[in-house]
């Protein structure tokens, strides 16, 4: 294994003299964050911390039910989250279940489809592996379902009159609401599309410096991050496709009318 | 040809009509009273209860946009999916005669949906749904935003189509129109529905 530089909790007290200089600065300008600035870096510390000892005891063990449990309790975070980032829900359990139901295809497929005929540890749930991958494909895969959800529910209302319009004249359903799937799909892959072609020149993605720190050859670590942009391009386009097809599905009906009462109302805010 | 008992939904309360082929039923009615649901319980774009059938077939034997294609119905604010009126019809050469009729120029085709005025959206949505040829048409108020010249052009062109046997559902504010158009008069006030006889219009300020 190659060598990497450990730190002792001295070193990270003397960083997070950051985090007091933004406190410090919100106080000079009075901004008002430095309350919610220190309790989000207690979060993020205590949070990390624990992660830290999940995945220690995750990875000492190697079992397939705890490994299989944890990837379960991350879909269903980040479902909860998913949910939480659109402004006109579908009512119900759909709000929830479908982000979540797509989000737990798409990524476990494409997950289990890298190790097993990409990585392919020994043995191949082995956490060390399955855990990171689900974590990036499943973070990359939450943002694509939450955007076309949400840009499919806001586009529907805004496009009422012109869905029905269609309707009216003797489109299907789905010829109806090709346009605002269309619209959706495509803000769901944008961000996947955007971050593939700047990805190396504007950004150094995470996991990648994070192998090169640890002390990988950097063209070893390319090699895994093209993998790891691969795999998150098709979890979120399995996810995003699934999640947007399922809602025209429940806003609209066998009778082939739009069905907009099946939106929760809006959230004030 | 057209038979509605008990259409309802969850506003409208139980309404029952019968329109034959080649008339016309004027519906009157406040603003808020249920005119816009009963057109659109019909064409069946809210769920509704109820059996409507039309010429003998149930609603429920047809699919969807198969009954939207027998039943056209023309809302006071029809929808555009697209940037230019021609995009909006199948064939622009086959819609020309009508086109014509209601005044507009073989241009037309070509102008950008975002600035036609509500008359001339009111005009061409009515063009839109008549070429789909329905046996019925639903009409929520079509001439509310027209000149006088325009209005005299609509009614003469649906009229023609009432002769030729297409069954019309027009809602109209105007009694005086009522009277020109239709055949009978139905009111709707509160949800509820009920005939009334012509002859009250006469009384009516």
């Amino acid at each position: 294994m190659a060598s990497y530089i450990a730190l002792n909790y001295w070193e990270l007290a003397a960083a997070s003299v950051f985090v007091f200089m933004n406190a410090g600065l919100s106080v000079i300008f009075s901004l008002r964050v430095h309350r919610s600035m220190l309790v989000a870096a207690i979060r993020m510390v205590a949070q990390l911390a624990l992660v830290g000892l999940v995945l220690t005891t995750l990875f000492s063990i190697v079992s397939p039910l705890w490994t299989g449990l944890a990837a379960l309790g991350m879909v269903l975070f980040a479902g909860h989250e998913a949910a939480q980032r659109q402004e006109r829900r579908l009512s119900g359990w759909w709000s929830y279940g479908l982000g979540t139901g797509c989000m737990m295809m798409a990524s476990v497929l494409v997950t289990v489809f890298a190790l097993l005929i990409a990585v392919r540890p020994n043995p191949w749930y082995d956490p060390r592996y399955a855990i990171p991958l689900l974590g990036m494909i499943l973070g990359n895969c939450m943002t694509g379902i939450a955007l076309g959800l949400d840009t499919l529910t806001t586009s529907l209302v805004s496009r009422r009159a012109s869905v029905e319009a269609q309707l009216m004249l003797g489109a299907t359903r789905r010829d109806a609401a090709a346009p605002v799937t269309r619209e959706a799909l495509r803000s769901a892959l944008m961000p996947t599309i955007n971050s593939m072609a700047v990805t190396g020149v504007v950004s150094l993605p995470g996991m990648m410096t994070g192998q090169i720190l640890g002390g990988v050859p950097p063209a070893e670590a390319v090699k895994y991050q093209i993998l790891v942009m691969f795999l998150i391009a098709g979890g979120t386009g399995l996810g995003a496709v699934t999640a947007v097809l399922g809602g025209v599905y429940r806003l609209t009906d066998g009778r082939h009318r739009l069905r907009l009462d099946r939106l929760a109302s809006p959230r004030v805010s | 040809m057209l038979q509605v008992r008990d259409l309802r939904t969850n506003i409208l309360k139980p309404a029952s009509l019968s329109l034959s082929a080649g008339e016309c039923i004027a519906v009157r009615g406040p603003s808020g009273a249920g005119k816009t649901l009963l057109l659109r319980a019909i064409a069946d774009l809210d769920p509704n209860d109820g059996v409507v059938t039309l010429e003998g077939r149930d609603r429920s034997t047809i699919a969807g946009p198969e009954w939207r294609r027998l039943v056209g119905y023309v809302p006071a604010e029809p929808g555009w999916w697209a940037d230019t009126v021609g995009e909006h019809f199948g064939e622009w050469t086959a819609a020309l005669a009508l086109v014509r009729h209601l005044g507009f120029p073989e241009e037309t085709k070509a102008w950008p949906i975002a600035r036609l005025s509500t008359g001339e959206r009111l005009r061409l949505a009515l063009i839109r749904a008549l070429m789909a040829l329905p046996k019925v048409l639903l009409l929520d108020e079509p001439t509310a935003a027209l000149d006088a010249a325009s209005v005299a052009a609509v009614e003469s062109l649906i009229g023609a189509r009432i002769r030729a046997g297409l069954a019309v559902l027009w809602v109209t504010h105007d009694s005086e129109q009522a009277k020109r158009i239709a055949h009978r008069l139905l009111v709707v006030e509160a949800g509820k529905i009920r005939e009334e006889a012509f002859e009250w219009l006469a009384t009516s300020p």
